[in-house]
């Protein structure tokens, strides 16, 4: 077991690195997937079947396909490599590392957690199914609702716009 | 180090590595990526905390996986639907290049 | 009878009235002015005989007197009366002053045609007859001063009226001031009556100032010299009277006066104002005539005025003798009469001196006015030697004029002037203090009736002089004037006739109506004419006058003046004397060299004072302020506008850099967006939130 999380957290975090350094586009999306897979795996360790294999069907499935349409669709010349980040790039450096340590730390020096590492039992995926319909509906609902919500801002923003209407009456001055 | 510290620090490296991407990278598609995996590192907590948390309700934190899920896909796809839209106006994605806001 | 006698404001009221109108009327309403000033001096003039014919028919033991008074200014407990009365004296003078100058204005329509300010004449005229009016009826002294000095006002806008010319403008200032220091001796009495009496008013049923009751309380009193008070209170009322009707030394103004249009020389400087200072002393006659109980002889007052007029008298008699300008001669004659008749007012009474006043009203506005036709018909020349021979082109003028003149001279039995000075000579002998005044009289009739013979003869007889002097003008013969200007001539000629018969000794009617004192010879009695005391008289001043008149003849009128350059008859007989007498005894030099560089210096001193001290003064306040205000330009400039610069430009950078915050850049709002979470959960980390 331990060695599985071990290989496995490398493997995210070496991914995530190279999904967010490198310079082509589509090598990201690519170590994207593979970020998104490790942390699938990651799940499973932790005994979140549903949930991994939910992972691996939306982010894998679909949303970095999405990206890679994106990529595909918003294709300009080549970007030199000067201009990959946003200058000052130590400032995000800075940044990011900071509220990463920050909450590592705090998680160390933490006396909230509980120190012995009783597992829970699994949970059955009949237990997920039964929390969302009875205790989680209200947010279920919400959920659906954005999702709605979410297809249709997206249908409507990517709409190619119809070609300007030929000079007909313009407004008198 | 208990199993429980040992997923949240990987959480919490891969939060920071997301971040960093976010803040950094100047095509906006590349943005939404860090986003996601933030996101990621996000449900790792959960599910870490609903394992070894000791709460009364471990479903809990699946259940909350699973909205964030849903979410972050429903926030990706628009998120790209406005950068396509922004690309055909602008013919860019270089946020650099996006400060027409500029004060 | 009350009820004219509270409707007699309107006497002086309508020609004020009018007057006020008459300012607002343009230069040429000419019709409208003449009309209304007429017409309003007429409707006076018609109210005035009425009250004439009232106060006649009435007499009584006091003669008749009725009052009007009304409080004017209320202060604490003193209260300022004004009134009016209408007693024989008023009535008399409302009368002879709206009479003469009705005659005057009609005259003055004809005079003034040619004159381009025609209204403003008339404007003046109309406030000069409604003030005059005012100080003949007017029972207060504080309403009489009031009118006086309108009148006096008056009388300098119509001498200055031509102002253009220099002459004209500083003669009118000469009579303001010259009138103005008598002027200050009746305000000086006026303060002491009043602060003797309580009151001004004169009649008040019992509480007037003239009245028995003050009137020996004044009397009681004395001060230095055992003058009591209303001896003292009179002289000062008198110095007012001399300034007003030119006696010595006061004389100086009225020559002068000559400046103005004969109209206004006629009407002002013969009849009406000059006659204001004897119509003073007559109506005050009660205080001038105050004794204290038991005191014999006569008042102090009246004896300065008698010696005063006797000796005007002379004085400008001898001065007509060698002037040459026709109105001049004139004027000298005025003060001289004038004198008469303050001599009368001393030796004789109220009656006698106010008969002369009103048959001199009559005649010498009848010569003013002949002379002013003169003028006219000779197109300007008011030198005797340059005219001559106008008894031809000018008959009526010519005719008038010897009546008027023989009034003057006093020829006997037919003319006012005769019967009016007889009355005075007559008093005058019987004065008894001295016979002084008597022997003076006598002489100023010598001279009166010589220098008159020698205008006339001069003006009227013998070849006309004109011709030779001025250009296209001169060559323009005499002739005689329109009849808007000869009827009032005949009028005042009828009258200058007719008054004298008003004031015989055989039928005194106008002396018994003016004082009661006569009251008793009311019925007409030739017997008294033949009286031998009378009849004395009379032969005595009929041979005085027909020296006169030979005198004059005889140096003026044997051989015709022919050339306007020769030297006069006179002259050349007593050459010396005619000099002193031609340069008026050199009066006016010598104030020139007295008062007038007395006040010059006063004047560059207070120049000096103005400029150096006041101006000084100003000239520092107005450096402070600018001093002030340049401080306040620096303060203003620097910190306010500075400051408020600064602070806005440091505004605007520190804005600048803030909008460099909105970057437009996505990345950089994350950036901001990361910073805040963090620092968010740092708070609540450290907070206490563990």
């Amino acid at each position: 077991m331990e060695t599985a999380f071990h290989l496995l957290a490398v493997g995210l975090l070496v991914a995530a690195v190279a999904a967010m350094s490198l310079r082509h586009l589509v090598h990201c999306a690519l170590c994207l997937v593979a970020v998104f897979a490790a942390a699938a795996g990651l799940f499973l360790t932790l005994g979140a079947e549903f949930l991994a294999f939910a992972q691996v069907l939306v982010y894998v499935g679909a949303i970095s396909i999405l990206i890679v349409f994106a990529m595909l669709l918003t294709r300009t010349r080549a970007v030199d490599a000067a201009s990959l980040s946003v200058r000052p790039r130590a400032l995000g450096v800075t940044a990011a590392g900071a509220v990463a340590g920050f909450v590592i730390a705090a998680v160390l020096t933490s006396r909230a957690l509980p120190e012995k590492a009783a597992a829970a039992p699994a949970v059955p995926v009949r237990e997920l199914g039964r929390e969302l319909m009875t205790q989680q509906v209200p947010a279920l609902l919400a959920v659906g609702l954005l999702l709605t919500a979410a297809l249709l801002g997206a249908v409507v923003l990517a709409l190619r716009e119809p070609p300007a209407a030929p000079s007909g009456k313009e407004p008198r001055a | 180090m208990s199993p429980l510290e040992r997923y949240l620090i990987v959480a919490a490296l891969l939060f920071g590595i997301g971040l960093a991407g976010a803040l950094t990278r100047r095509n906006a598609i590349l943005v939404l990526a860090g986003i996601e995996l933030m996101l990621t590192a996000v449900n790792l907590n959960l599910i870490a905390f609903g394992r070894y948390g000791g709460h009364a309700a471990p479903a809990a934190g699946q259940v909350f996986v699973l909205f964030v899920i849903a979410v972050a896909a429903a926030e990706t796809a628009v998120g790209l639907a406005l950068i396509i839209a922004l690309f055909r106006h602008r013919r860019t994605v270089q946020l650099d290049e996006a400060d027409e806001l500029r004060g | 009878m009350n009820g004219l006698a509270s409707q007699l404001w309107l006497v002086p009221a309508l020609p004020l009235l009018a007057a006020g109108v008459l300012a607002c009327l343009p230069r040429g309403a000419r019709r409208l002015a003449a009309g209304l000033a007429i017409g309003a001096l007429a409707v006076s003039l018609v109210l005035s005989l009425a009250a004439l014919a009232a106060t006649w028919a009435a007499p009584g033991p006091e003669g008749f007197r009725a009052v009007v008074n009304f409080p004017w200014l209320v202060w604490g407990e003193h209260t300022l009366r004004l009134g009016w009365v209408l007693d024989p004296l008023a009535a008399a003078m409302l009368a002879m002053v709206s009479l003469v100058g009705l005659l005057i204005f009609i005259y003055s329509v004809g005079y003034m045609a040619g004159d381009e300010n025609f209204t403003r004449f008339f404007c003046f005229l109309s406030l000069f007859a409604g003030a005059m009016l005012a100080v003949v009826m007017a029972n207060s002294l504080v309403l009489l001063f009031i009118a006086w000095e309108l009148v006096g006002l008056a009388s300098y806008l119509l001498i200055g009226f031509w102002y253009q010319k220099p002459a004209a403008a500083a003669a009118a200032k000469k009579a303001f001031l010259t009138t103005r220091v008598g002027d200050l001796g009746l305000f000086a009495g006026m303060l002491w009556l009043y602060a003797a009496t309580g009151t001004v008013v004169f009649y008040d049923g019992g509480r007037g100032c003239l009245e028995s009751a003050a009137v020996s309380t004044l009397a009681g009193r004395t001060v230095t010299a055992g003058l009591t008070w209303s001896a003292v209170i009179s002289l000062l009322v008198l110095l007012g009277a001399a300034g007003k009707s030119g006696q010595f030394p006061l004389h100086v103004w009225l020559p002068d006066a000559m400046e103005g249009p004969t109209p206004v020389s006629a009407l002002i400087h013969a009849a009406t104002m000059v006659a204001a200072g004897v119509f003073l002393v007559a109506r005050m006659f009660p205080l001038f005539a105050a004794a204290p109980p038991g005191a014999t002889g006569t008042p102090p007052a009246l004896q300065a005025v008698a010696w005063l007029g006797a000796g005007t008298a002379v004085f400008a008699a001898l001065i007509a003798v060698a002037q040459t300008d026709i109105k001049r001669i004139l004027a000298y004659s005025t003060v001289s009469q004038l004198g008469y008749m303050f001599l009368g007012l001393g030796v004789g009474g109220v009656a006698v001196g106010m008969f002369h006043l009103l048959t001199h009203a009559c005649f010498k506005a009848l010569l003013f006015l002949g002379a002013g036709s003169v003028i006219h018909g000779c197109h300007g020349e008011q030198d005797i030697r340059r005219l001559g021979g106008l008894w031809r082109a000018q008959p009526i003028t010519f005719a008038t004029y010897a009546v008027g003149m023989m009034a003057l001279a006093g020829v006997p039995l037919l003319f006012s002037g005769f019967w009016s000075k007889e009355e005075i000579l007559h008093a005058a002998l019987g004065w008894p203090v001295s016979r002084g005044p008597f022997w003076l009289g006598l002489t100023g009739a010598l001279l009166t009736a010589f220098y008159m013979t020698r205008q006339m003869v001069l003006v009227f007889l013998g070849p006309y002089r004109g011709g030779a002097a001025a250009g296209a003008h001169a060559a323009a013969r005499p002739h005689e004037s329109p009849p808007v200007m000869t009827v009032p001539l005949v009028l005042l000629a009828v009258g200058a006739v007719v008054l004298g018969f008003f004031g015989t000794p055989a039928w005194p009617a106008l002396q018994a109506y003016l004082d009661p004192a006569h009251a008793a010879h009311l019925a007409p009695d030739l017997r008294r004419l033949f009286s031998a005391e009378v009849l004395k008289l009379m032969a005595l001043s009929t041979a005085v006058v027909l020296s006169g008149l030979a005198l004059g003849w005889w140096l003026y009128g044997r051989r015709p003046v022919t050339d306007p350059a020769a030297p006069d008859a006179l002259e050349l007989v007593q050459p010396g004397l005619f000099r002193l007498l031609r340069e008026k005894f050199r009066v006016d030099e010598f104030y020139a060299a007295t008062v007038v560089r007395w006040h010059a210096g006063w004047a560059a001193l207070g120049d000096l004072l103005d400029r150096w001290c006041w101006g000084g003064l100003v000239w520092l306040v107005q450096g402070l302020a600018l001093g002030l205000a340049w401080v306040s330009r620096l303060v203003d400039e620097l910190a306010v506008n500075g400051g408020f610069d600064a602070a806005c430009a440091r505004l605007v950078r520190a804005g600048r850099r803030v909008a460099g915050l909105s970057t437009g850049r996505l990345p950089s709002y994350l950036r901001g967006v990361a910073a805040g979470a963090l620092a968010l959960g740092l708070l609540l980390l450290w907070g206490g939130c563990r």
